[in-house]
């Protein structure tokens, strides 16, 4: 890990412990953000084995409905917050600066501080397994007044989200006040790459999201011990308030966890087509348009709870209405390959499975939307499905491609192109043995959050969990793989590294400089986004 | 690349196989039609979504495939250098809308049918709690508690050694189902005593919350006699996996029947708590009680779990005065998981139950406690 | 300071980040720690973590005005300063939405629904004794609750509080003006007068919740409408707690002599953020007292 910078630069730069305690440089607190999401990626999904190895078949053989839950959880607290957050804010802070010709982020010391807070933050959340009574067996919603049961873990849990918060938020302050301010000369907007684009429109969703967050668990912390009523129906209050103020939240943030996918897809489909990204203003507008909307769907997480009719149908119809502008994004990248001269790298394999893969996510997330039918599927596997394919398929293998992307630029190592190949078909097969027969089991009445199930959905149980397994140890391949680069075993990778890449990036060497751009490249049309 | 191609082809298969047929022998799949007008929309709507998606996904992976097959620079493809094409940008900004249009309207008109819950024949409320269902059907006086099995429960134990393939319904099974007559028009009422839970019967085509506090209504017109399972939807604590709802629709001639039984059990049921009830009898009730109710949290062997369920055996609180574990039996305490019973059990119940614990495990009391006492407590 | 920087200043390594991150860690450890009735580490851990974090925010900032008295900082670096402290404020905007969003729902859903009015009014059937109202004295169940006996009243301490925060905001704009025009004896005054004003206003704010406290029994655990007045004014309060505290270290700054007409980014940043905390004392009037 060490190695990746240092082969950057030859003058003095802090070296040791130090060097990564106390950094200011944009690209060790990249990599930082990526190791540690790497690590908690591992964390999170040991846990998500936990809850497969006990649904491999009926009755409780592992743990108990207790630990099961509280894996469910945990798993997912830690996915979303401690995985796919960080890696997308990792992936800004090494690629945003050199993308748009900035010596640095804009406020560097706040940038270390926003990474330095999230190990903090996981302490602190994962040492609720060690407390009496355990986390919480709540779900990654903590909807009260179940959550409210939690025992001593409870104000951990919360104290842990604030702090993910205050990083999070942040985190997107720098990266939007950077890509405000911090633009070469000739960087207009117009010629900002597509993934600068989609993350400045993540940063407004998490500056608007997360304290959102922050005001929904700081009302059930007062509840639980100072005596507040926010969700208690005793005092006037109400338990379905929280699920609004949640998901006004929660809604944004899963566009959080797709927009830089978004962004990062259309930076490699033009790469290895071999031609200019199709549509770049409507790509461009549909990301605003998918953001604005965002924020306005957020009941249709709650369609079964018992809304008035008016609201039932203004959120089904809000919340389809994001497939248009998602469509337009998808019916782009195959236009862009469309006539194109494709060849089929890592990155690209994964890209290309992001695309057929998250449209397949995208489908039952309309048919979700639909809320008479959403009746049924609420709360059962096919959500499950869903949110699975739109984040793992979506956001994890957007991140992979990147990771593979990038990596040569950031180690100036190739990575094993064969081990690539492999590692992609193993999970590219497996994630679908995995979470499609996920859909099965939903539709055929299996509810989410059960650690024990009836027996006529012992098959696709058994599948599905196969597949985690199969799909969960072939990540240690992509591990191996990384190492391999960062270690410097690959053969040395060229400034472009990729035939048909545009963009800043690729003008600085193969790793680049400790500290790039410290005079502003000028830019012209030519180094402009693809 | 043809292995993608290849993949791709499968996954479609794969999801075309799965969705449309209601039910794979043993591979469970599909989405079930139902027994009622509502979920018989509700089915053809999702079939009507399911098709769309795949007409859909045929076009989007078609046009993908062609160009991974075609224009691949191992066949010598050179990158054509096109970026804009204004009308077909706004031809596929259009037809999407148009097709959700299309879903929109019967997704709408099924949604206000769904809300309809004016001239019911028969009301009953549904409240949820940790972790059981209980019935009361409004207008009869009749009300009884629903809840898992006792052969369920005992093969869901953590390594219970019982295969669950060999318990009938296993997790879906109840002792005392929800009855119901068919051809009426039936009007739910959901609440809940505790936390948030969802009642789901797939064959009538809706889940609802049962939000404490407040209430959630829906309806129902049963076609077809039968039985009909489903179970709590809503993540509602460690018992939410073992919370079935099950349901026994009848001819309303024999619903009638079934209701005056139910009737003159209930009224020789609250006889019981007016006389003395001697040791033994109330320690039968007791255990039967704690069995069903208080075990799944207190353990069989009163020794909880430590850190989340505190033990009863050798409890100071157990062991000491009566009127304290009376209060706690009764008003529970609130902000954690223990319940006010008062308002769930019978006075024979409660009496039973403590009257049990009082003298179970190392507990020695050799104290009695009364129904009469628990009714004069309750005022 | 003159503006000799040309390249962007991009810090040297920091160990300030890394310590602030362990005084929170402690911080809200340590009171996660007090809340499970753990008192004595609960309470060191809490409090260390409140040292750290204070001495935290000095050595940093310290640092910060030193590199910016220094002349470290140019114009661009100055406009990041900006961005942050606009996005910082927005974002302390929507953790105020939320609870006023809260406020909203229980004003127009919840209790009317509980009331027996509105589209699930329904829920009256099981508290047949509840009558809606606001503010909401009688609660469906007050078992677990104090009862209060009145509400805020509108035009008594917090009108005039109203006009306290209102004119203060007139003040820093005034003291402002004076920079700009190099008038140091209008900054210290318009400043002094701010910071006064502020702490004018929490001490009648604190007055206000004496008496809801002792005369109108009115607490956090009131049910709803204690809830939601007192966290939201309460977040308010603290927030004007902050705002003064940096209004104050400020004025210290200006009467050392910091700060010229063109470069005082400091000083912007605190009077807008004291401007946020004006605004949303405003919605808070309108909303919770007037309403
Ligand atoms: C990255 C994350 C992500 C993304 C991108 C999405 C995208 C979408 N989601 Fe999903 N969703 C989640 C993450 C995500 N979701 C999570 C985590 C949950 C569960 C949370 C929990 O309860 O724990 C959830 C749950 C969830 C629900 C609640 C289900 C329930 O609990 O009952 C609903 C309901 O409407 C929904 C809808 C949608 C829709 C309509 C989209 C749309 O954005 C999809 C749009 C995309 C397409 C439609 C495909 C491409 C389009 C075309 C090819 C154009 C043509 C298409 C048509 C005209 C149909 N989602
Ligand atoms: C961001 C996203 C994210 C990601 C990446 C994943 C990834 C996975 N998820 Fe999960 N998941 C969620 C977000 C995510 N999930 C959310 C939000 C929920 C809802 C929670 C709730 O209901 O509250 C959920 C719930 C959820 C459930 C439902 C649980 C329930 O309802 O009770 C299941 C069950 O199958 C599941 C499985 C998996 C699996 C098998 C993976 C796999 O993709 C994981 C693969 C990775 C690995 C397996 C890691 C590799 C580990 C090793 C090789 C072991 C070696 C170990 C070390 C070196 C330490 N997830
Ligand atoms: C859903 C879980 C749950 C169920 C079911 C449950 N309890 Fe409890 N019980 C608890 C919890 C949690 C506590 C601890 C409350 C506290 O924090 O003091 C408790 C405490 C008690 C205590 C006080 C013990 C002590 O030493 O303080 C008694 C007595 C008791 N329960 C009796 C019962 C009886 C009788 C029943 C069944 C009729 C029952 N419980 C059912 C969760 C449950
Ligand atoms: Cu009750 Cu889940
Ligand atoms: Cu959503």
């Amino acid at each position: 890990m060490a190695e990746i910078a240092l082969h950057g630069e030859e003058h003095g730069h802090p070296t040791g412990l130090t060097r990564w305690l106390f950094t200011t440089n944009h690209k060790d607190i990249g990599t930082l953000y990526l190791c540690f999401s790497l690590l908690m990626f591992f964390i999170g999904g040991s846990f998500a084995l936990v809850v497969r190895a006990e649904l491999f078949q009926p009755g409780l053989q592992f743990v108990s409905a207790t630990t099961f839950t509280q894996m469910t959880t945990l798993h997912a607290l830690v996915m979303i917050f401690g995985a796919i957050m960080p890696s997308f804010v990792g992936l800004a802070n090494w690629m945003v600066p050199i993308m748009i010709g900035a010596p640095d982020m804009a406020l560097p010391r706040l940038n270390n501080w926003s990474f330095w807070i999230l190990p903090f933050a996981f302490v602190m959340l994962l040492s609720t397994w060690a407390m009496p009574g355990g986390p919480p067996t709540s779900g990654w919603t903590l909807y009260p007044p179940n959550s409210l049961q939690t025992g001593m873990a409870f104000p951990f849990v919360i104290f842990a989200i604030h702090l993910m918060g205050i990083s999070s938020v942040m985190g997107a302050i720098n990266i939007v006040t950077t890509i405000f301010n911090m633009r070469a000369p000739g960087m207009t907007w117009s010629r900002l790459p597509l993934f600068v684009w989609s993350w400045l429109i993540t940063g407004f969703l998490l500056i608007g999201a997360m304290p959102v967050l922050a005001g929904a668990v700081t009302m059930l912390l007062t509840d639980k011990y100072f005596g507040t009523s926010f969700f208690s129906a005793a005092g006037g209050g109400d338990p379905v308030m929280f699920q609004h103020v949640f998901w006004f939240f929660g809604h944004p943030e899963v566009y959080i966890m797709i927009l830089p996918a978004f962004g990062i897809v259309s930076q490699i489909v033009p790469t290895f087509s071999r031609k200019p990204l199709f549509g770049y203003h409507s790509m461009v507008y549909a990301i605003c348009a998918i953001a604005f909307l965002s924020f306005v769907v957020w009941a249709h997480h709650m369609f079964t709870v018992g809304m008035p009719l008016a609201g039932e149908l203004f959120f089904m119809y809000s919340t389809i209405l994001i497939a248009v502008p998602t469509g337009v994004k998808v019916f782009n990248w195959i236009a862009t390959m469309w006539r194109g001269s494709l060849t089929f790298e890592t990155p690209m394999l994964w890209a290309l499975a992001f695309i057929v893969l998250f449209t397949i996510g995208g489908f039952s997330g309309l048919m979700l939307g639909l809320a008479p039918v959403d009746f049924q599927y609420q709360d059962t596997y096919f959500v499950v499905a869903h949110f699975h394919y739109v984040l793992v398929t979506g956001a994890l293998f957007a991140i992979v491609a990147a990771v593979y992307y990038w990596l040569p630029k950031w180690t100036g190592h190739m990575y094993d192109e064969r081990l690539g190949k492999i590692h992609f078909w193993i999970s590219a097969i497996f994630v679908n043995v995995l979470f499609f027969p996920q859909h099965f089991l939903g539709l055929a009445g299996m509810p989410r959050r059960i650690p024990d199930y009836a027996v006529q959905y012992a098959e696709w149980n058994m599948i599905s969990s196969i597949g985690a397994f199969v799909f969960g140890f072939a990540q240690l391949l992509f591990l191996y793989n990384l190492i391999r680069a960062v270690r410097g075993r690959g053969p040395r990778a060229t400034a472009q590294v990729w035939e048909g890449a545009h963009g800043l990036e690729w003008t600085l060497p193969s790793p680049p400089p400790y500290h790039s751009f410290t005079e502003p490249p000028k830019i012209d049309d030519a180094q402009a986004h693809s | 690349m043809a292995g993608n191609t290849r993949f791709c082809l499968a996954i479609m298969a794969a999801a075309l196989a799965g969705a449309a047929s209601p039910a794979y022998a043993d591979y469970a799949t599909g989405l079930t039609p139902g027994i009622t007008s509502t979920s018989r929309e509700i089915y053809w709507l999702h079939s009507l979504a399911y098709w769309v998606c795949v007409a859909i996904g045929v076009v989007v992976y078609g046009a993908m495939m062609w160009a991974i097959a075609r224009h691949r620079k191992s066949r010598g493809a050179v990158a054509a250098q096109f970026r804009e094409n204004a009308r077909l940008e706004i031809v596929w900004t259009i037809v999407p809308l148009l097709i959700l249009v299309v879903l929109a309207v019967p997704a709408t008109l099924t949604l206000i049918r769904m809300k309809d819950t004016a001239a019911p024949d028969l009301t009953i409320k549904v409240t949820g709690q940790q972790w059981r269902w209980r019935y009361d059907y409004l207008d009869q006086g009749v009300g009884f508690f629903s809840s898992l099995d006792t052969k369920s429960v005992d093969a869901s134990k953590l390594r219970s050694g019982i295969d669950p393939a060999g318990v009938p319904n296993y997790l879906r099974e109840v002792d005392n189902p929800l009855v119901l007559p068919i051809g009426r028009k039936i009007r739910l009422l959901f609440t809940s005593t505790d936390v948030i839970h969802s009642w789901w019967m797939p064959a009538f085509g809706y889940k609802i919350d049962a939000n404490p506090g407040f209430i959630n209504e829906a309806w129902t017109r049963i076609d077809q006699p039968g039985t009909y399972r489903g179970q709590c939807a809503e993540l509602c604590g460690i018992g939410h996996g073992y919370m079935p709802a099950v349901v026994v629709a009848m001819n309303p001639a024999d619903f009638d029947a079934w209701l005056a039984t139910k009737k003159t059990e209930q009224a020789s049921a609250a006889a019981g708590a007016e006389r003395q009830w001697t040791k033994t009898d109330l320690m039968a009730k007791g255990q039967e009680v704690y069995g069903r109710i208080c075990a799944a949290c207190h353990q069989p062997t009163g020794k909880g779990i430590p850190g989340t369920f505190p033990a009863l055996d050798g409890s100071p609180l157990v062991n000491g005065p009566v009127s304290g574990h009376m209060d706690r039996v009764m008003n529970g305490k609130p902000g954690t998981t223990m319940q006010a019973f008062a308002t769930q059990l019978s006075d024979v119940d409660i009496a039973g139950v403590i009257t049990f614990e009082r003298n179970s495990w190392g507990n020695k009391t050799g104290d009695v406690v009364q129904p009469s006492q628990i009714k004069a407590a309750r005022k | 300071m003159d503006h000799s920087e040309s390249h962007y200043f991009v810090p040297q390594p920091s160990y300030w980040p890394i310590v602030g991150s362990f005084g929170l860690f402690c911080l809200l450890g340590g009171f996660a720690l007090l809340l499970n009735d753990e008192s004595l580490i609960g309470g060191y851990a809490s409090g260390v973590g409140l040292l750290v974090f204070v001495g935290m925010l000095f050595g940093w900032f310290g640092t910060v005005v030193r590199e910016s008295r220094g002349g470290r900082y140019n114009d661009q670096v100055d406009a990041s300063f900006r961005w942050g402290m606009g996005w910082f404020i927005f974002s302390e905007v929507m953790f105020f939405a939320a609870f006023f969003a809260a406020l909203f729902y229980v004003r127009n859903f919840a209790v009317p629904w509980l009331g027996g009015s509105g589209d699930k009014g329904i829920a009256h059937q099981l508290w047949p004794s509840f009558h809606a109202a606001w503010p909401l004295l009688s609660l469906p169940d007050a078992q677990h609750f104090t009862v209060a006996k009145e509400g805020m009243e509108a035009w008594g301490l917090p009108a005039l509080n109203t006009l306290i925060l209102l004119s203060s905001g007139a003040a820093v704009t005034w003291a402002h003006w004076g920079l700009k025009n190099d008038r140091r004896r209008q900054l210290i005054i318009g400043l002094t007068l701010t910071v006064a004003l502020g702490v004018l206003f929490l001490f009648f704010q604190g007055h206000e919740y004496w008496d809801a406290y002792t005369l109108k029994n009115l607490r956090l655990s009131s049910g709803i409408y204690g809830s939601t007045f007192f966290m939201l004014t309460g977040f308010h309060g603290a927030h004007v707690t902050i705002g003064a505290i940096m209004l104050f270290v400020i004025l210290m700054r200006s009467a050392m002599g910091h700060f010229t007409p063109t470069n005082h980014f400091a000083f912007e940043a605190v009077s807008w953020y004291w401007h946020f905390v004006d605004v949303v004392w405003l919605g808070l009037f309108v909303f919770v007292y007037l309403l």
